[in-house]
């Protein structure tokens, strides 16, 4: 077992299923690059450097650049999939992903409920999502609620190394098509990560602390700043539970609900935009099956409701960040009730 | 300062960098003899007693109860009755200024990978070259990180090879087979590719088993909790161990493993799960579980393997085990010596290593 970075981890569970799949395609704009410029094969591997290295191991035949036509390689990845083959697309930003929605929404989520059961969509499609990056508004959004909204398709959300490779492995391995969102500043945290192949299962949430008082529960990126938080209270006498989901799509509401009925208190981090993110429908679910648990109202953390703003300033100000989940935290223990005996 | 001895924090397997005093079990002036336990040490993993290196009484408590600290850090004083307050505070304040935290990783011994003719087998060594060999055989669902506490021990004498069988830690997911035959087959496998001749061996449950199938090959044999001598098997555990998907299932399971539940950390649970998450291990687990305990038994007994053999035999057990029930111990040959652990479960290597180990060198020597 050895250290990886997040980009290493994605890297080897893709370069495994290929090596163990002969069916496993990988296709996207750049994903090797230098495509028809003498010496310059596998130029990129991606925008980060993602699929570095696939090409020149697998071949052009598996590792396919594509025009720059979103609408176009989606559409023929969910065909290619339905024929049996297993591609994983990289769509770059998931911000690009409006002039692909017919193919995703449609046709890929769609088949297997359209044909009676009959079709199969092992289709992933990955793609890099979040603020921090100084890439403003048309690179740095969340869009995982709206994949989320739609019956269909599974939505991935990994927040570590160790996470991304577990789960880009089963995304692989499932039959439906699967939605991979990858931070952007996640790439280069590092992590052990096991060298042999493994899976995480989808709808399994993982508790990353433990704790009595309060429960937070963190996507992505936002369950590193969640674990600080909750280490920096538990230092303070505040003692929480951190739950990432791993999935929203399945979403192990279970787990939380158990979390909530167990602390009494939630706070929920979501960096999606607030109206009708993550952390709405986890707070409208809880307090219509958990309310008489709750000690005091759920909060929220999520950026405002506006464009990620430019300005580094401006950006670090929207974000959430371990102060804004500290002082949440602290308002369902000041709010209602006592402190949990 | 001939009379002081410095009580610093262990360090309790590789990856330990870091450890708390749990609980002192001596209060400050109490008389302590050598191999006493003095305090209970937490790590992320698990929680152990800490024995005192020598007699004498616990003069300080350095450090208080719930502190993490640096491995190598000073966390109490033994004295004799001689020294007075200022010579501790003097010995104390001279520790603390040599003391340098260790560099990390870095100078810890890693695993190895051994490839042999069924495949590649993970190995941790330690201890001198030219010492005569010991091997250290985990059981089912287990791996080499299970002797962090005996290893070092038996170090000092031997030089020790734990491996990961089959199917577990960073070995093959590949079984040869799933009963013990097979599983002896691979470790004599490993023994030939690492150039290891006649050995002792030490092997824990299902590995205690396997170890007995390798007798004949063998310098001495230890066996803690083996598989194979009575046909009870508590399937709750294999079942349970097969099954768990989160950690507070694999929790529950694990604790059936020790006498005191509360030992097992966080980070022991997380640990199992992701070896369970690895491509092959399910059905290398239930490859071995169907070979060895079909129908909820134990159905190969090695009772007539151990009466022949003429080997030095040491087997101990914990009388609290839950998974394979001490009176396995009863009526076997008289030249087999018998070691009982009170309030020890099936972990007696983890739970008692320091007495545990004191047995094996005996049996080594023997």
């Amino acid at each position: 077992m050895a250290r990886k970075s997040f980009r290493q981890a994605v890297n080897e569970a893709i370069r495994q299923e290929m090596a163990r799949d002969p069916r496993v395609i990988v296709m996207g704009e750049d994903i090797a690059g230098g495509m028809g410029a003498p010496g310059e094969d596998d130029a990129w591997g991606g925008p980060l450097g993602v699929t570095k290295g696939l090409m020149p191991q697998f071949g052009r035949e598996r590792v396919l650049d594509t025009p720059i036509t979103e609408s176009g390689f989606i559409g023929a990845a969910a065909g290619a999939a339905l024929t049996g083959l297993r591609p994983v697309a990289d769509l770059m930003f998931v911000d690009f992903m409006g002039v692909c929605f017919d193919q995703i929404f449609n046709q890929a989520a769609k088949f297997k409920y359209m044909f009676g059961g009959k079709a199969r969509t092992p289709l992933v499609i990955r793609t890099m999502y979040g603020a921090g990056f100084r890439a403003a508004s048309q690179h740095s959004q969340c869009l995982y609620p709206l994949f989320t909204h739609v019956p269909g398709l599974k939505v991935v959300i990994p927040s570590s190394p160790y996470e991304a490779k577990g789960l880009m492995i089963e995304a692989i391995r499932d039959d439906d098509p699967v939605i991979f969102f990858e931070h952007k500043m996640l790439y280069d945290v590092e992590d052990e990560v096991p060298d042999e192949p493994y899976t995480l299962p989808f709808g399994e949430a993982n508790l990353t602390r433990e704790g009595d008082d309060a429960t937070i529960v963190a996507f992505g990126r936002m369950v590193m700043l969640a674990n600080e938080a909750a280490d920096q209270l538990g230092a303070q006498g505040i003692s929480c539970t951190v739950i990432d989901p791993r999935t929203t799509s399945p979403l192990d509401i279970e787990t939380i609900l158990e979390e909530v009925r167990a602390t009494g208190r939630l706070v929920v981090v979501d960096e999606a935009s607030p109206r009708c993110n993550m952390a709405s429908d986890i707070a409208a679910q809880v307090a219509e099956r958990a309310f008489e648990a709750l000690k005091a109202p759920i909060r929220r953390v999520s950026p405002p409701h506006t464009p990620v703003p430019f300005s580094p300033a401006l950006e670090d100000l929207y974000l959430p960040d371990v102060e804004k989940i500290i002082s949440a935290v602290r308002a369902v223990m000041a709010a209602g009730g006592r402190k949990a005996a | 300062m001939a009379g002081l001895r410095a009580l610093v924090m262990p360090k309790m397997g590789l990856a330990m960098t870091e450890g708390m005093v749990a609980a002192w079990r001596k209060a400050p002036g109490e008389p302590v003899a050598a191999g006493e336990e003095v305090a209970d040490i937490e790590t992320s993993k698990i929680t152990a007693g800490y024995e005192s290196p020598a007699a004498g009484s616990l003069r300080r408590q350095v450090v208080k109860p719930g502190v993490m600290v640096p491995v190598g850090t000073l966390i109490g004083v033994i004295a004799d009755g001689t020294a007075d307050d200022a010579e501790i505070d003097a010995f104390i304040a001279a520790q603390h200024a040599a003391f340098v935290p260790a560099a990390e990783a870095a100078s810890a011994p890693a695993p190895a990978r051994v490839a042999t003719e069924i495949g590649p087998i993970q190995v941790l060594e330690a201890g001198p070259e030219d010492a005569p060999p010991l091997v250290l055989i985990h059981g089912f669902g287990g791996d080499l990180n299970n002797w962090l506490f005996l290893q070092p021990l038996l170090a000092a004498r031997f030089h020790t090879f734990a491996i990961d069988l089959p199917g577990h830690g960073g070995s093959t997911k590949t079984l040869p087979g799933g009963n013990f035959a097979a599983l002896a087959r691979a470790v004599a496998a490993f023994l030939r590719a690492r150039g290891i001749g006649p050995a002792h061996l030490v092997g824990h449950s299902l590995g205690g088993a396997v170890a007995l199938m390798l007798a004949p090959e063998s310098l001495s044999l230890s066996l803690i909790s083996p598989a194979g001598l009575g046909p009870e098997i508590n399937m709750d555990y294999i079942g349970g161990f097969i099954a768990a998907r989160r950690a507070r299932e694999m929790q529950a399971v694990l604790a059936m493993l020790f006498a005191d539940p509360a030992l097992i950390g966080r980070d022991m649970v997380e640990g199992v799960l992701r070896y369970k998450r690895l491509d092959g291990v399910a059905a290398a687990l239930q490859a071995i579980a169907a070979a060895n305990f079909a129908n909820g038994r134990q159905n190969t007994s090695l009772r007539a393997t151990l009466a022949a053999i003429r080997v030095p035999t040491l087997v101990a057990w914990g009388e609290a085990d839950r998974i394979i029930p001490a009176a396995h111990a009863d009526a076997l040959s008289p030249s087999v010596r018998v070691v009982r652990f009170p309030e020890t479960g099936h972990m007696a290597h983890m739970e008692r290593a320091a007495d545990l180990a004191r047995h094996i060198i005996g049996i080594a020597d023997a």
